[in-house]
């Protein structure tokens, strides 16, 4: 059998961050849904998840979808004693706008908006960048996750002092860095295995 | 719960059984432990399938060197170590990662608006000795590791035509992708959990010099 890439031919890539929701095309062939086993299955987490072109082209190395879907899931869901869901949406969404993935900072930018009802502002870091005056708070969270993302890593101890001195404990700062760690996995797999579309029936 | 001294972030960012940062990772102890799963999933599998071990511990390595990361690099470089028949491997790794050094993100967006954002930048092609020492398959995933740490938004199909060229299998590239992706976390959450940690033994020091 030979592996070959998939060409589609998308006339609706999106050329600016939206808070709109995308379809993905995978330039892979996904794993057939017809021949899932059980281990794909555990590897899926959510049944659901079947339906998805990205999730049935990582299921090909089921342990590891398994296991980043988990760890997924707990920095994001896991609100207990930590920082609110909308500002480790803001750290995903900036990550995302910072390392250029469009689909990825569509969809939690979207999450930034539902638990913050901050519409104006979220748009704002889409259009002009991370560089956008967003108030103390969120600036002291996009800062600190472009920190983050940047190669060589340049998080350092004035962005942890910015944090604290906009009122996140050491939970919370812990919660950022989470959030925004997970993120520059997250961005490196949807912008590398398959492009997004504004169609979402696909 | 949450002590365990083999979790690979644990020991890479320094954190001391006990100490306040075990306890708050202890809070998310889902994302912890599956962290840890997913290190294990990508490096110390049951079945290493279509990627071998010392291909997977090379491009670790690679990954956590061009990072500057040097605690990981080290981690990454004593597991190919003990890949016992790839030591010559070791000094053609350090080598290229010496040229392929240099600071991202960069790269180009969809032709548009955000055009005026295209930042130019190193594109990574392994020397002519990496190439003879490393092999083109290894050569291919260290490129394709390169595109992903700096520069993934100029990621393209003909980079997954590459890899296939090269004799990666589609379910290859799925592992090689992941690995490099959970390397881009891994080094980020220790350099994080670090950074706050030092700062914890500053601020527990000062407290001890006032009272």
């Amino acid at each position: 059998m030979s592996d070959s890439i998939v060409v589609h031919a998308n006339k609706n890539e999106p050329v600016v961050f939206t808070q709109d929701e995308l379809g993905w095309l995978p330039w892979l062939d996904p794993f057939p849904e017809a021949d899932l086993t059980e281990r794909h299955w555990a590897g899926l987490v959510d049944r659901s998840r079947a339906k998805s072109d990205y999730f049935r082209l990582l299921v090909r190395d089921p342990e590891v979808l398994e296991a980043r879907t988990k760890t997924d899931k707990d920095i994001f869901y896991n609100t207990a004693d930590g920082l609110p869901r909308a500002e480790r949406e803001l750290a995903a969404a900036a990550t995302s706008r910072y390392n250029g993935c469009i689909y990825c900072a569509s969809v939690h930018a979207r999450f930034a908006t539902v638990h913050s009802k901050r519409r104006d502002d979220v748009q704002r870091l889409l259009d002009e960048g991370v560089g956008t005056d967003l108030g103390a708070r969120w600036n002291a969270v996009v800062r600190a996750s472009v920190a983050l993302a940047s190669t060589p890593i340049a998080f350092g101890k004035q962005h942890v002092e910015e944090l604290r001195s906009v009122g996140l404990d050491d939970a919370e700062v812990v919660d950022v860095i989470n959030s925004a760690a997970f993120f520059n996995w997250a961005n490196r797999l949807m912008l590398s295995l398959g492009e997004p579309t504004k169609q979402t029936d696909t | 719960m949450g002590t365990e001294t083999s979790d690979v972030i644990d020991i890479l960012a320094g954190i001391e059984p006990g100490s306040s940062l075990d306890g708050i990772r202890a809070r998310r102890l889902q994302a912890r432990e599956n962290a840890q799963k997913s290190y294990v999933a990508l490096f110390e599998p049951v079945d290493f399938g279509d990627v071998a071990a010392a291909e997977r511990y090379a491009v670790a390595a690679f990954v956590a060197g061009v990072h500057d990361e040097p605690a990981a690099a080290g981690f990454y470089f004593a597991k190919l170590a003990k890949a016992a028949d790839r030591l010559e491997w070791v000094d053609a790794l350090k080598a290229e990662i010496e040229r392929a050094r240099t600071e991202g993100p960069y790269g180009a967006f969809p032709a548009g608006p955000l055009s005026v954002e295209d930042k130019a930048g190193l594109i990574y092609r392994v020397g002519g000795d990496g190439q003879r020492v490393l092999g083109a398959r290894l050569v291919a995933a260290l490129e394709h590791a390169h595109l992903l740490v700096f520069r993934p938004r100029d990621a393209a199909p003909a980079a997954m035509q590459a890899l296939l060229d090269a004799g990666w299998s589609t379910t290859a590239i799925v592992t090689l992708s992941q690995l490099v992706a959970f390397l881009s976390f891994q080094v980020r959450a220790v350099a994080g959990l670090r950074t706050l940690g030092a700062s914890l033994g500053h601020h527990a020091n000062a407290a001890a010099k006032a009272s």
